[in-house]
């Protein structure tokens, strides 16, 4: 037993890796819930993303406008979505699960016939990729780190290192808390999600804040899939979301619709996952050998719990997932 | 001398939702600094006509003045605007979020809520004093009283420099005690000059505190009056109205044993509101016992705990039989076996499943019948399709076809549905909720015949109805019900509409 | 008041949402530089063209009917099962338990102790999320999307450890030769109709068909059935009626995943005559826009899952001819929930209009 292996440098700095796509699509999902909009689609739209935005930095060169392309891509199924659900009072679910295929299916084939590789992008290299920044000082090779002191450690590893999109996520959980808690647009988001009549009859048009929400959602999700495939790997692959969307949909949940608590349900999760990939870690730390699908269930299982209540209540704004009409 | 322009004045109004016209060419004058009251029961239009001056309705036809300006009001937007805030019946507040926050929605001065929110605290506190409204600015609204939730309404309205306020069934929800605040926040803000308009169905409140009142009765104004000028008796014939009394054939009751007891009947609903409070009464064989009452003053509830569905506590026995009032052992289903058949009030969202074909509406509750079986697997549709027409045949339902879905019934044949499948079902007890809303004339002459029928075959028989024309001519023993309590029980030979309409507003009675 | 005829409403809008969804399939594979018309004759030609392609079919399509099947009983009740995936997975691995463990003698045998093993292991897989929906209100999406993402681990684990066979592949062993059930050939030509033994339709197609029946005749002809479709209807009407909503989310939830692990002997004991870890390949998914496009009822879902047969079985061949890949089939059946599903008030309101302004015509 070492229980400080559960705090080796190189898990937390996958933690960090793995833990920003899910920051980024929990808070897009934070967005559309409180706004009202269940949003099942987040899967989907970092998927689409995911695709344009390395097939575009491939073809331009440019990774920049790589994720443009990604977050448009994204934004344009959450304007689906937005249709579906506000204007044609659709069921969002099933909406939701649509998107999620469309995403699934269009990606291959267009990758397919774009590419040619079946249904992946070409690897991204040079300015076609988010670029890791390395901090002044910081050591980069495996060997020296191994060998360096604790300090420099944590240092080289899990702060210096990273690409941009992570060092802007330092920011954005503060941003959002602010937005929501601190402006004028998110005391009236939380109320169209709580009660659009009020909003309706205090004079705000319902119609417009949550389309102004899922927009919100589509720039962050496009963020997490631009990321994935830009950042966090060289390209895309088919389904390489692979789940991270209902995590994230999970640690949602798990996070009462909160951004603090996003932020460490999704680190959490983050954390699971990066330790996942080293289950020599985890044996080291707790004695015995843990198969690491036990890792792989663990946010669902945690969620459930959350869900079933047992972990405090997990209240969902009140209107969400309704359509709202107007009455009386 | 000029006189000052009305604050609102509304000028031959119309508007119809399909075929039914909610208000009949309205026009009212309401004076600056009065309280105006419209008076009226349910479903005459007053809560349209309050819409179409708030934005949420387009009038078909009619204008709209304000302080003698021929206004427009599309939207919300428009009606705050032009200095009108509404109290909705059913509050629209953010019930997370504090009061100042609730305050501020919609009205923030800009995107940074800080100086929004510091700035309305201030003038909160002024208003406050100036008003009586006291509210603690940070409570969070589902953790103060509704009372207090009101205020926050009021204070609203005010916060946007409402001029004119227009209040819908304010007290529906209110203890007395409550009430008579509000009563004293509203004279505080007649003082200040503002203009009210009280919505209500109760006569007492608008004897207590309105200037002028204006009576509806089914979408049309039947008399603007001063408060002064008038009196509750008065104001009580001209709500209900002197149409014909429709008359039913029926002979004396003769009355046998005490079929259904209940006692001390109390019924608390899952917000936590007391309902019903220590009911008792008793119905005998051959009996039909009316409960008069506006909507809403714990009648539904008395039947939903009758009719299975509703927990409560106290005693109720059937032929000398207690029933289970916990919901443990007991549901709709073991209530019909106990030969308890039930009408609800609602039929659209309880009596019938609206995409149910006329025949699965017949066998509904009663699908577990033997009768119905074909076998320990399948239902007999055949035999219920032939007891359907059978139904449909003797009740006169039209179209006569058990294949069409009750979603395409006229109303009064949708009803005729209900109410063949529990009077043919030939129960000890009959509880029958609003046997005649929205159902033609045709069609409530007879089902008062079946009503009354059913009586004469010594059954006992639960009426409850919000039409006092229906308690008068079908009860043989009339009890009224108020806030939850029964008010006072009269024979219909001994009282008249004038009393029974006090008693249903509260205003005398054995228990008050 | 009815605002528009019945047939309007049960094959008009149906129809309409299909055409737009196969409108924008078209535009899709026309800006992949393909001829829509073109990729359409190859599609049906490779479902449909000779008997060992229209035995793939069958297969796919017995999956969906089953699948199909276990979403609409759930949404007869107003439950949406989006479980079906995991359901299946872990019906599966019931299956294989099944026929791994107990040396069933005949195939028949097989057959029932797997079928029932299968739908036994589904449906205790839909049974959590179904109690934390009844009891506990926690929703039932969201719950059995957890569970999807919790049968894939489990899964995993067990075929790379405990029922692990020998080799790289995470598969158990193969069923012994005894329990492996008759294909299509088999059947057809014990009644004299020759058929090609190349493909995988087997004899899991008679009782997804005996599904259907089954289906059809709990949903409209028995007192449960009648009970799941009023509770689904309305909630206030089925109280007042004294139907109790725990029984009915419990039960309707129990037979969808039993219908969604029922796909297993297809798959598992037809096909592969194994459990291998991506066995169900999306089939609970595919399963929605089943559902969904036959309108809940088992003739619409027979149809539909044919449907989504041809298409899957013709995507193959589109990308072994185009090279289209056969994520194809996803787009499609992503615009078919799209259409008849999340839109279908676009489609659905202006048909209304249509049908009001000229019965209003006709009336003056």
């Amino acid at each position: 037993m070492d229980l400080l292996a559960f705090f080796d440098i190189a898990v937390l700095d996958g933690t960090v890796r793995l833990g920003v796509p899910l920051l980024l699509a929990c808070l897009a999902g934070l967005y559309s819930e409180r706004a009202g909009i269940f949003d099942i689609g987040l899967e989907g739209k970092m998927l689409i993303a995911a695709f344009l935005a390395a097939g575009v930095s491939f073809t331009t060169g440019s990774v920049w406008l790589g994720l443009i392309a990604g977050v448009m891509a994204s934004v344009l199924l959450s304007l689906l979505h937005g249709l579906a659900s506000i204007t044609f009072r659709g069921n969002q679910l099933i909406s939701g699960v649509a998107i999620n295929f469309f995403a699934s299916g269009i990606t291959v084939v267009a990758a397919q016939a774009w590419f040619g590789e079946g249904g992946r992008t070409p690897s991204l290299s040079g300015a076609a990729r988010f670029e890791s920044i390395q901090f002044p000082g910081a050591l980069t090779r495996i060997r020296d780190i191994a060998k360096a002191d604790l300090p420099m450690k944590v240092y080289s590893e899990l702060l210096s290192g990273h690409t941009i999109i992570v060092y802007l996520c330092i920011l954005i959980v503060p941003f959002v808390w602010w937005t929501l808690y601190r402006t004028r647009f998110g005391l009236r988001l939380r109320a169209v999600g709580e009660n659009p009549g009020a909003v309706d009859t205090a004079g705000i048009s319902v119609y417009r804040m949550r389309y102004s929400a899922v927009i919100i959602c589509g720039v962050l999700c496009g963020l997490a899939g631009a990321y994935l495939s830009t950042g966090l790997q060289a390209g895309f692959v088919r389904e390489m979301t692979a789940g991270r969307g209902y995590i994230a949909l999970a640690a949602l949940i798990f996070a009462k619709w909160r951004p603090w608590q996003a932020l460490g349900a999704t680190m959490l999760f983050g954390y699971l996952q990066a330790l996942a990939i080293r289950p020599d870690i985890l044996e080291r730390a707790i004695g015995i050998r843990v198969q690491t699908q036990v890792l792989d269930a663990l946010p669902y299982v945690l969620t459930v719990i959350v869900l079933a209540g047992f972990v405090g209540k997990a209240i969902p704004p009140r209107a969400g997932g309704e359509a709202y009409v107007k009455e009386r | 001398m000029t006189t000052p322009a009305p604050a609102i004045e509304l000028v031959g109004i119309s508007k119809a939702f399909g075929p039914v016209q909610a208000n009949k060419d309205i026009s009212i004058r309401v004076m600056p600094g009065t309280i105006h009251g419209i008076i009226g029961e349910n479903g005459a239009g007053k809560s349209t006509l309050m819409s179409i001056l708030y934005g949420f309705y387009k009038a078909d036809a009619g204008e709209v003045f304000i302080n003698g300006q021929k206004t427009e009001i599309p939207d919300s937007q428009a009606a705050i605007a032009a200095g009108i805030g509404m109290v909705f019946q059913h509050f629209k507040l953010v019930e997370n979020f504090t009061v100042l926050e609730n305050v501020i929605l919609g009205v923030e001065d800009g995107f940074l809520l800080r100086p929004s929110l510091n700035k309305a605290r201030k003038e909160l506190k002024q208003l406050s004093e100036e008003y009586e409204l006291h509210v603690d600015p940070d409570a969070i609204i589902e953790e103060i009283g509704v009372g207090m939730q009101q205020r926050v309404e009021i204070l609203k309205a005010l916060y946007r420099q409402a001029d004119i306020l227009i209040l819908d069934e304010p007290t529906g929800v209110l203890t007395p005690a409550e009430a008579d605040q509000l009563f004293r926040i509203l004279g505080r803000l007649r003082e200040e000059g503002k203009t009210i308009i009280l919505i209500t169905h109760k006569l007492r409140e608008i004897m207590e505190i309105t200037d002028t009142v204006s009576v509806m009765r089914r979408g049309e104004m039947t008399a603007t009056v001063k408060t002064a000028e008038t009196d509750p008796a008065q104001l009580a014939e001209l709500m209900v109205g002197r149409k014909v009394l429709l008359q039913v054939d029926k002979v004396p009751a003769k009355p046998g044993n005490v079929i259904l007891d209940v006692q001390s009947l109390n019924v608390t609903d899952a917000q936590g509101v007391h309902r019903v409070k220590d009911v008792s009464f008793n119905i005998r064989a051959g009996e039909i016992l009316g409960i008069a009452g506006v909507a809403g003053n714990g009648q539904s509830e008395l039947l939903e705990v009758l009719g299975g569905y509703e927990k409560g506590t106290g005693i109720i026995t059937v032929n000398g039989q207690s029933i289970d009032l916990t919901g443990r052992h007991s549901d709709g289903q073991s209530r019909r076996k106990r030969g308890i058949a039930h009408v609800p009030e609602d039929r659209q969202r309880e009596g019938l499943v609206m995409n149910f074909s006329a025949w699965e509406n017949t066998a509904f509750g009663y699908h577990t019948d033997p009768r119905y079986q074909k076998n320990a697997f399948f239902m007999d549709q055949a035999a219920i399709k032939a007891d359907t027409a059978e139904k449909m045949e003797r009740f006169d339902v039209r179209p006569p076809n058990p294949l069409l879905a009750a979603k395409n019934f006229s109303g009064g044949n949708q009803q005729k549905i209900v109410v063949a499948r529990e009077i043919e079902r030939n129960p000890d007890v009959l509880l029958i909720g609003q046997p005649t809303r929205g159902v033609d004339i045709g069609a409530i002459e007879f089902i008062h015949k079946q009503i009354v029928a059913l009586r004469d075959q010594g059954k006992a028989i639960l009426l409850v109805s919000v039409e006092l024309d229906e308690i008068m001519s079908l009860s043989d023993r009339i009890a009224v019900m108020f806030d939850g309590r029964i008010m006072g029980e009269r024979l219909p030979q001994d009282t008249n509409v004038q009393e029974l309409g006090l008693l249903m507003a509260g205003v005398q009675g054995d228990a008050a | 008041m009815q605002k528009m005829p019945n047939w309007a409403d049960v094959v008009l809008v149906p129809v309409l949402s299909l055409v737009l969804a196969a409108i924008i399939s078209a535009i899709v594979i026309l800006a992949i530089g393909h001829n829509p018309i073109d990729a359409l004759g190859i599609m049906v030609k490779g479902a449909l063209g000779n008997s060992a392609n229209v035995s793939y079919t069958l297969y796919y399509a017995t999956n969906f009917i089953f699948t199909g099947l276990a979403v609409a009983v759930a949404y007869h009740a107003r439950m949406f099962n989006i479980g079906g995936e995991g359901q299946a997975y872990i019906g599966g691995l019931g299956a294989a338990l099944a026929c791994l463990y107990i040396p069933w003698p005949h195939w028949t045998l097989a057959l029932i102790g797997g079928g029932v093993a299968a739908a036994v292991f589904g449906a205790a897989w839909a049974a959590i999320p179904a109690y934390l929906q009844a009891k506990r209100g926690s929703h039932i999406v969201i719950t059995t999307i957890m569970f999807n993402y919790m049968a894939y681990p489990l899964l995993n684990f067990l075929l790379n450890g405990p029922i692990k066979a020998g080799g790289m592949e995470p598969a158990t062993p193969s069923f012994a030769e005894t329990m492996h059930l008759p294909n299509l050939s088999a059947i057809l030509g014990a009644v004299g109709i020759s058929f090609s033994d190349r493909g995988p339709a087997n004899f899991a197609l008679i009782i997804a068909l005996l599904a259907c029946v089954f289906v059809w005749a709990l949903i409209w002809k028995t007192k449960l059935g009648y009970e799941t479709r009023a509770f689904g209807q309305s909630e206030t009407a089925a109280k007042y009626a004294g139907i109790k909503p725990t029984k009915i989310i419990m039960i309707s939830m129990l037979i969808s995943g039993g219908l969604a692990g029922m796909m297993a002997i297809n798959n598992v004991m037809g096909e592969a005559e194994r459990l291998v870890l991506n066995a169900v390949e999306g089939a609970g998914f595919i399963g929605i826009a089943v559902a969904l496009m036959g309108r809940n009822h088992p003739v619409g879902i027979l149809i539909a899952a044919i449907l989504f047969g041809i298409l899957y079985q013709g995507g193959a061949e589109l990308s072994a001819e185009l090279r289209i890949p056969r994520e194809m089939v996803t787009v499609i059946q992503a615009l078919v929930i799209l259409f008849t599903g999340a839109l279908d008030n676009m489609v659905r309101m202006p048909i209304e209009k249509l049908f009001v302004a000229f019965g209003r015509k006709g009336a003056n």
